[in-house]
């Protein structure tokens, strides 16, 4: 288990580090920084003075490792929009895109959950049909047309929930349906695949023939152990999540990182969108990572084979 | 009773299940697929309109079948008075090109690198699968707009950004292919008779995973659209005069309480080619290669 927590770890960083390398190599083929921060008519000498004194005449090696030393200490400098440390921005955005991508996540457990079961329990039924058809709609429907649709629906034409912003709970609701809407599909078909495959095996069989309701056997005994793949999926989904959450926050004005970025791009305010990508990229692999390290506490087997 | 009888008693369940099922031929999604394309290539010609063809009198005009529609605009016009349906072609051509630009870049760079890392193992591999960690953990739509913010947008943007997130899909799964294929007998047979690398991989190698390759692509074609639409929308992708379906999506937003066509439209479009690509995949798939049959 060290072992493996070591060379998961060890992964993790390397892919960190990408990330902020490939951020690096954006910055740099955005052209010549000085152009942009010097007046038009600045003399040679000026030109020379602050390429000094931001370090741009250094080595491109020494100049990543300067830019990764500040990464590490959180300093992605100043917003040119807001004056702000980019990095505050963004972490005060994070709880809004947290709770969206929770939420997303919890609708779709909620919807794929009975889906899968009873789509495996009663093979080529109505709900085996249903369930399909969400399978093919799911993957093939943006969230950002299913955020449209629900705000022409929901909020315009039944007037029940609020379209746009952040507020009490019925704020997240749509957004957060259209968020969990693409796992769904996905979710579902593995839950399927698992039950089918868990309710053919000798310990159901057992303890049919011992004679325990067909609901204990379902819901404790088989579900339990075809939840396994679909905890894995949903670390994988969750992470997703917070990139889709980018789209969705736009279509709902959802005060989250997304929407934040966006408007940073928009506004060409690269410090902040430095600190949205690497903070992003950072999330995403925690989160991949502590879905990895916790197989171990769902499923033995995997502890111990490592 | 002939096969044909059976086949005009089916349900209409039967009949949707068999189009979900991708028992047989996917006809209604070939169909679509194909109008898809012929919009694509011959937009020009069936084009009822120019595809910015402003007309402020028309502003709004809701689809032919509703009160106050118009023969001429099918589909409706837009807030500036531009046909729809005119303009759901165009958005079709631009689509159609960068899918295909970016699936045919993003394959043949994931399958060279994927062959490159199965066949060769060792540290070539140790460097190509920590690249695709690495390019795995960089969620795309923020690796998108971090590209965007530096240099400008528009199409060919969009490809080059498809390319970096794509290659990875090709390149782990041709891996796993040439991984299994390298141990075969005739592998080792062409390298013992002195067959050149180069030779390998072309002769012995590509055609071997050619049908997984095809599968792939088509089934990523409808998955690059909706990545497209979604950097239109959010307007780091296909920029105006331009037209895109995520860029229409992006536009209607703003009259969503006034004219309800101008968001479903192309949507609609986007789903109805993704998923016409995904049931053609899937039926390639299980043709092609039935051992890669989801369970």
């Amino acid at each position: 288990m060290a072992r493996y927590l070591f060379s998961r770890l060890w992964q993790g960083l390397i892919a960190i580090l990408g990330a902020v390398l490939i951020v690096f190599i954006a910055q740099r083929l955005a052209g010549d920084p000085l152009a942009l921060l010097l007046p038009m008519d600045a003399s040679e000498a000026d030109f020379e003075a602050l390429r000094v004194e931001l370090g741009l005449d250094q080595p491109l090696l020494v100049q990543f490792f300067r830019f990764l030393q500040s990464v590490l200490v959180g300093d992605f400098g100043y917003s040119y929009q807001w004056q702000t440390p980019a990095l505050d921005l963004i972490l005060d955005r994070l709880p809004a895109t947290l709770e969206l991508a929770v939420a997303g996540l919890l609708f779709a457990i909620v919807l794929a959950i009975p889906l899968g079961v009873f789509s495996a329990l009663y093979q080529d039924s109505w709900v085996d049909r249903v369930a399909k058809v969400f399978a093919m709609l799911g993957q093939a429907i943006p969230s950002f047309w299913i955020g449209l649709l629900l705000i022409l629906f929901f909020a315009v034409t039944l007037n029940w929930l609020p379209a746009y912003g952040r507020g009490n709970l019925s704020h997240l609701v749509l957004p957060a349906i259209a968020l969990g809407w693409y796992p769904v599909a996905a979710m579902t078909r593995t839950l399927r695949s698992a039950m089918l495959d868990i309710l053919q095996s000798d310990y159901i069989r057992m303890a049919r023939s011992v004679g325990l309701s067909e609901r204990a056997i379902i819901w404790k005994y088989a579900l339990r152990n075809a939840a396994v793949p679909l905890a894995t999926m949903i670390g994988v989904y969750f992470a997703n999540m917070l990139g889709g959450a980018f789209v969705v926050e736009v279509v709902f004005a959802w005060p989250g990182v997304g929407r934040t970025v966006v408007e940073a791009v928009f506004n060409r305010d690269f410090p902040v969108v430095q600190a949205g990508v690497i903070l992003s990229a950072v999330v995403f692999v925690l989160v991949n990572l502590l879905v990895d390290l916790s197989y171990g506490l769902i499923d033995p087997r995997i502890r111990h084979g490592r | 009773m002939g096969a044909e009888s059976i086949l005009k008693q089916r349900s209409i369940f039967a009949s949707l299940r068999t189009w979900l099922g991708f028992a047989r031929f996917p006809y209604i999604a070939m169909t679509v697929l194909g109008l898809v394309l012929v919009a694509a290539f011959f937009g020009s010609w069936i084009s009822p309109h120019s595809a910015n063809e402003i007309d402020l009198a028309m502003r709004l005009t809701p689809p032919a079948w509703l009160d106050g529609g118009s023969s001429a605009h099918i589909l409706g016009t837009d807030n500036l008075g531009r046909d729809i349906l005119s303009r759901l072609i165009a958005g079709a051509r631009v689509s159609v090109t960068i899918a295909a630009y970016a699936i045919i870049l993003s394959g043949a760079l994931g399958t060279f690198l994927g062959m490159a890392a199965g066949y060769f193992g060792g540290w070539i591999d140790a460097i190509i699968s920590r690249l695709i960690d690495i390019q795995m953990s960089v969620p795309s739509i923020p690796l998108a707009m971090l590209f965007v913010a530096v240099l400008s947008p528009g199409e060919a943007m969009v490809v080059f950004i498809i390319v970096l997130s794509y290659w990875t899909w090709y390149a782990r799964i041709v891996r796993g292919e040439v991984l299994s294929l390298r141990e075969r007998d005739y592998i080792a047979l062409a390298k013992v008779a002195g067959v050149s690398t180069p030779v390998i991989f072309i002769r012995h190698l590509w055609p071997n995973v050619l049908n997984t390759l095809l599968v792939l692509a088509t089934l990523q074609f409808g998955s690059v659209i909706v990545f497209e639409a979604g950097l239109s929308f959010l307007g780091l992708g296909i920029q105006p005069p331009d037209v895109s379906w995520g860029g229409m999506l992006s536009d209607g937003r703003n009259y969503i309480e006034v004219a309800w066509w101008l968001i479903t439209m192309p949507g609609f479009a986007i789903m109805m080619a993704c998923l016409a690509s995904n049931i053609v995949g899937d039926w390639l798939r299980d043709t092609l290669d039935p051992r890669l049959k989801q369970s």
